[in-house]
C-alpha cells in the first residue's frame, strides 16, 4: 500500500519543482546558520543564489565523514540544542562517532518515512511488528519503532540478542513482521532449526531488512527458510537513518528513494563528476527538509545507480538497486560500521606490536566473525604463554571498547602477513554476500 | 652463568616444528632439552642447545621470532623422590614456578630439572641454601 499517495506518486515534473524549491531553501538556511558550510561554499565560490536549477547542485562542495568528524559533536547542527529532541551516533573512521541530531519535526518526518517504508513492504495496522533492530545510539531500532507505531501496528521493541527468547515471543505474541539485519534473520532461522521449530507454524509474513549489505542469494535463503517475503531497505544515520529508500512488495526490485526529502546523485568515485542517469557510481545525498542536521551532497561511499523507469507499484520515485559495494574499506559487521583504521589505531596503541595486521571476515552459519591477525615481533614475544594470552586479551578488549563488537585475535609468525607494494591489503572478506 | 634457553614462537601449522629441527640440524646444533607449550592458537617451543647464540642467529635468519631467557638448572638423583625433594623446597619457600621441564643426564644416575622463575636470583639463593646442586650454564650447554 502507498502510505502517502500525494507525494509518493508525484509526476516527475512536479516532484522536481518541489525538490528545487526545497533545495534552495535548505542551501540558504545551511549557509546562514552553519559557519563551516558557509566557509566551504565561499571557498568554492558559490552562493545560495547560484542554485537556479537542480543541476546547479553540482556547484556545491561535497560533505564527507571527515567534515562530520572535524565538527564533532554538534558543529554542523543548524539549530540550537534547545530545539534538538534526539541525538544518535554511529561509529566514525577514527574513534570518534558521527553524531546526528533531530528536531521534533525531524522525528515526525523520520516516522513518516519509515511508515512509507513499512507500508511499501505490506505492513499495516493490526500487524505485530517484531523489532529486532538494536535500540540505542544506533538509528535502526528507534527509527523503525516510530514508523511502525505511526502506521498503527503493535510494536514489540525487543531489540537484538537473546535469540531463544525472540523465538519464544514470536510464537507467543504472534509476530507477523520481523525487522532486523538480514544476517540476524538467518541466525533466527538457524536457532529455529536447532530447536526443531517449523517457521511455517509461526505467523510471520514479511521481514524488512537493512543496515548491512546482503545479496539476492541471501534473500532467497531467508525467504525459503523463514517462509516470509524479505524486503530490502536502505538508510544511513548521516542522512536520517532507515527510511531513505525502500523496496516495494510488488516488485522487490530496487529501492524507491524518498525523493521528496532526499535528493540523490550518482558521481564517478574518482573524478566526482556526475555520471549519466542509470550509470553506476557513488551515491550522494542532499537532505531537502531536515532541520537539525541537514547534509549537502553527502558522499555515502556506497556504490549503486539510479533506475528511472516507473515502477508497477505506482510510485514515481527513482529506485536504486541493492548497494553492491563501497568506495572505501568500511566493513559492516553485525550492523556495526567498522573501519580497518580503527582497528589499526588499537594495534598501534599497544607497545611493541608490529604495524602488520590483517582483518579476516568470515560468516559462520549466519553470523559475521572478525579475526584480527597480528604478527608477533621480538618486542612482544615471551617464552611464557600467559603474557602472549594477556596481549591477545588486551587487544580484544580495546577493540571491543572502541567498536562494540567482539573479535578474535590471532597471533601469527612474523612476515606471514602479505606485504604489498602499494596500499596494504588489510581486509580479507570471505563472506559470501 | 645461568642456562640460556631459546624460545620460539610457532603458529599451529603442520611442518613448523620440522622447519626448526631442520634449521638446527643443518647448522650442526645439538639439542639438550626441549619443551613445547601449546594453546589452541599458537605454541612456544623452548630449547636448550649447545650453542645458543648460533641457534638464535640461524633461526632468526629463517624468519622465526626468537627470544632468550635464563632458566635455573638443578641436578637430582634419577630415583623415586628426586623431583619431590626439590619441589618441597620450592613449596616451603613459596616460589611460583612459571614452568619447568626435565631431562636425564644419565639414566639411573642423574636427572636435570630446568625451572623458569620470575625471580631467578632469589630462587637460586634458596636452592643453594637448601644444598641443592645448581648447575652452571656452561655445564648444561656442553653436556
Amino acid at each position: 500500500m502507498i502510505w502517502n499517495e500525494e507525494y509518493e506518486t508525484l509526476p516527475r515534473e512536479a516532484l522536481e519543482a518541489l525538490q528545487l524549491k526545497r533545495l534552495k531553501a535548505q542551501v540558504a538556511r545551511v549557509h546562514a546558520t552553519v559557519p563551516y558550510y558557509r566557509k566551504k561554499m565561499e571557498d568554492a565560490g558559490v552562493a545560495p543564489g547560484d542554485i537556479k536549477t537542480l543541476a546547479d547542485i553540482r556547484l556545491l562542495p561535497f560533505t564527507t565523514k571527515e567534515d562530520l568528524r572535524k565538527n564533532y559533536p554538534f558543529g554542523l547542527f543548524t539549530v540550537p540544542l534547545e530545539r534538538v529532541v534526539r541525538i544518535h551516533a554511529s561509529s566514525g573512521t577514527t574513534g570518534k562517532p558521527t553524531v546526528v541530531g533531530y528536531t521534533k519535526r525531524d522525528i515526525q518526518l523520520w516516522a513518516e518515512l519509515m511508515t512509507r517504508t513499512l507500508s511499501a513492504a505490506g505492513v499495516h495496522s493490526g500487524d505485530i511488528v517484531h523489532n529486532a533492530y538494536g535500540y540505542g545510539l544506533f538509528t535502526g531500532g528507534l527509527g523503525a519503532h516510530y514508523g511502525a507505531e505511526n502506521l498503527g501496528a503493535a510494536v514489540i521493541p525487543i531489540s537484538g540478542g537473546n535469540t531463544k527468547r525472540q523465538i519464544q515471543i514470536m510464537q507467543d505474541f504472534g509476530s507477523t513482521v520481523l525487522l532486523s539485519t538480514p544476517s540476524y534473520a538467518l541466525n533466527i532461522a538457524d536457532a529455529m532449526a536447532d530447536q526443531g521449530i517449523d517457521p511455517a507454524t509461526l505467523k510471520l509474513r514479511v521481514g524488512v531488512f537493512g543496515a548491512e549489505p546482503w545479496s539476492e542469494a541471501m534473500r532467497e535463503e531467508i525467504e525459503s527458510r523463514l517462509k516470509i517475503k524479505a524486503i530490502d531497505i536502505y538508510g544511513l544515520s548521516e542522512v536520517i537513518g532507515p527510511g531513505v529508500a525502500a523496496e516495494c512488495l510488488e516488485e522487490q526490485k530496487g529501492l524507491h528513494i524518498m525523493e521528496d526529502h532526499f535528493l540523490p546523485e550518482i558521481v564517478d568515485p574518482d573524478t566526482f563528476e556526475p555520471v549519466a542517469l542509470g550509470e553506476k557510481g557513488e551515491l550522494v545525498f542532499t537532505t531537502l527538509t531536515k532541520e537539525a542536521f541537514p547534509v549537502i551532497r553527502y558522499r555515502t561511499k556506497d556504490i549503486s545507480r539510479l533506475i528511472p523507469d516507473v515502477c508497477t507499484c505506482g510510485r514515481t520515485f527513482y529506485r536504486m538497486p541493492k548497494v553492491t559495494g563501497r568506495t572505501d574499506d568500511m566493513l559492516i559487521i553485525r550492523g556495526v560500521n567498522v573501519f580497518p583504521s580503527q582497528i589499526e589505531e588499537v594495534i598501534m596503541g599497544v607497545e611493541g606490536v608490529e604495524p602488520h595486521y590483517q582483518i579476516v571476515v568470515t560468516r559462520e552459519g549466519s553470523l559475521d566473525n572478525i579475526e584480527v591477525q597480528v604478527e608477533v615481533s621480538e618486542k612482544i614475544f615471551s617464552d611464557e604463554v600467559k603474557s602472549l594470552e594477556t596481549l591477545s586479551k588486551k587487544l580484544q578488549h580495546e577493540i571491543k571498547d572502541l567498536l562494540g563488537i567482539s573479535c578474535k585475535i590471532k597471533l601469527v609468525e612474523p612476515k606471514t602477513i602479505q606485504r604489498s607494494e602499494g596500499k596494504a591489503k588489510r581486509v580479507i572478506d570471505n563472506r559470501k554476500l | 652463568m645461568h642456562v640460556r634457553q631459546i624460545a620460539i614462537f610457532l603458529e599451529n601449522n603442520p611442518g613448523r616444528l620440522a622447519d626448526i629441527s631442520h634449521t638446527l640440524a643443518v647448522s650442526n646444533i645439538n639439542i639438550r632439552a626441549l619443551s613445547l607449550a601449546d594453546t589452541a592458537d599458537f605454541g612456544i617451543l623452548r630449547l636448550v642447545v649447545n650453542d645458543t647464540d648460533k641457534a638464535q642467529k640461524v633461526l632468526k635468519e629463517q624468519g622465526f621470532t626468537v627470544g632468550t631467557t635464563d632458566v635455573l638448572a638443578v641436578e637430582v638423583p634419577d630415583k623415586p623422590g628426586g623431583l619431590d625433594s626439590i619441589l618441597q623446597v620450592v613449596r616451603t619457600a613459596a616460589l611460583n614456578v612459571e614452568y619447568m621441564y626435565a631431562f636425564t643426564k644419565k639414566s639411573g644416575e642423574t636427572g636435570i630439572l630446568l625451572f623458569r622463575f620470575d625471580d631467578l636470583a632469589g630462587a637460586e639463593q634458596i636452592f643453594r641454601a637448601a644444598k641443592l646442586k645448581v648447575l652452571d650454564g656452561e655445564e648444561v650447554h656442553n653436556l
